[in-house]
């Protein structure tokens, strides 16, 4: 099962055929928030790929060492985001002291990543999956790349679309929202390729 | 009595003018994600309303006595242990809502909305107005995401909630991930285009006006005519 194809299939699939935000819509507050600029989409993406690998192992393992034997699995919801309020927390401090670099360069993102859903989600759904510590781990990197890949893309458009000729109406929000369709429609290809 | 009786009707109605969806976008992920069918959407709208409106009624009830500086963290746990209730009725009593909704369910404890009013209406506020406050954003919710599943049922699929097919040839990309967004788009723009020509036919107030117009009896009058 824990062959180097399977991994392959994991990573593509999580990255392109169902990419986080344009198929399965996991973390859109924080992909339309923050993507109106290029550099801060940087420093989300960044954020959101340092956070999701840690909370994805650390999920794995209270589920499957502390959840499990313990019977205690209804408890899931209020442990994971207890797990990666925490785990957040204790990040920006370590950064702090020990990274002062990274930690400027992530700033404001880094406490934003605790209501981020598609932390939390992805959790979810590598218990969905039933995968074990590896699959998880590249689920977790396919995963925050596809969350880069869309939100570096799409800030580059929305760049464009600022200075863009739009009826009154369409201003803002709307045409965002319309510019992410036919992104997604272009992801839209690839649906039925892998199964993860 | 009739004071509190207005201020709740305002409350509630709040919910609906300052739409969470359509108006301040947020908790947008579920909008987008179970609007496939109209029963989705509802099932989803009515779960996330019943965590709304206890997490609020929880807050209110103990807000004197959460320290300001944790109170994030409280909010939180409040908010998923309502969530973990709706996830475990909802797979006992409805097992194929439950299957279609997937992972959106345990997710509603990260949907802002609930986490926004928790703080900034909730933690302020008496338990009966934050009742009526979640019972009007809940229901501002739902009927922003029924909406959309409404129109993406019925250009998708060609049907509406369980009824037979109206259509005969539908549009597939409507109930697809793309038709999500541009199903929304065009609703974020329908409600802005009725903003502004709300703002359009009320008169604005001139502030500078001309002294000698201060005492004048037609004033009121006057300032219209010069608008128009």
């Amino acid at each position: 099962m824990n062959n180097s194809s399977t991994l392959f299939a994991i990573i593509v699939s999580s990255m392109f055929v169902n990419n986080i935000i344009l198929m399965r819509f996991i973390g859109l507050c924080s992909f339309f928030g923050v993507s109106n600029k290029f550099s801060s989409a940087i420093g989300m993406s960044g954020a959101v790929f340092f956070v999701m690998l840690l909370a994805t192992i650390s999920s794995w393992l209270i589920y499957y060492f502390v959840l499990v034997p313990l019977n205690l699995v209804f408890l899931k919801i209020i442990v994971f985001i207890i797990v990666i309020s925490s785990l957040v927390q204790f990040v920006e401090l370590f950064m702090k002291k020990n990274i002062p670099g990274l930690f400027k360069a992530l700033g404001i993102f880094l406490p934003l990543i605790t209501t981020n859903c598609a932390i939390l989600g992805v959790t979810f759904l590598m218990l969905d999956y039933k995968f074990n510590l590896g699959q998880s781990i590249v689920y977790a990197i396919g995963v925050a790349g596809g969350y880069s890949l869309a939100i570096l893309l799409f800030s580059s458009i929305r760049e464009r679309l600022e200075i863009a000729p739009l009826p009154n109406a369409m201003k803002g929000y709307s045409i965002v929202f319309i510019t992410a369709a036919l992104m997604s429609l272009a992801f839209m290809g690839l649906v039925g390729l892998f199964g993860y | 009595m009739k004071n509190i009786i207005n201020k709740s009707i305002e409350t509630f109605l709040a919910g609906l003018k300052e739409n969470p969806v359509l108006v301040m976008l947020i908790g947008l992920c579920p909008v987008l994600a179970c609007s496939t069918t109209a029963n989705d959407a509802l099932g989803m709208g009515i779960a996330a309303t019943f965590v709304l409106v206890c997490s609020n009624i929880l807050v209110s009830a103990i807000r004197k006595i959460i320290p300001s500086e944790i109170r994030i963290p409280i909010f939180i746990v409040i908010i998923a242990t309502f969530t973990t209730i709706v996830d475990y009725t909802m797979k006992a009593y409805l097992p194929k809502l439950s299957e279609s909704l997937g992972v959106f369910v345990p997710l509603i404890v990260v949907n802002c909305i609930i986490l926004a009013r928790a703080e900034s209406f909730a933690y302020r506020n008496n338990i009966f107005l934050s009742f009526i406050d979640g019972l009007g954003m809940g229901f501002g919710f739902t009927i922003a995401i029924v909406c959309v599943a409404l129109v993406r049922q019925f250009l998708g699929a060609g049907n509406i909630f369980n009824s037979a097919k109206l259509i005969s040839n539908p549009i597939l990309i409507m109930i697809l991930p793309p038709g999500a967004f541009l199903v929304l788009g065009c609703l974020v723009a329908l409600v802005k285009y009725i903003e502004n020509k709300v703002k359009q036919n009320q008169p604005k107030v001139i502030s500078n006006l001309p002294s000698s117009c201060e005492s004048c009896a037609k004033k009121s009058f006057c300032v219209i005519k010069i608008e128009n």
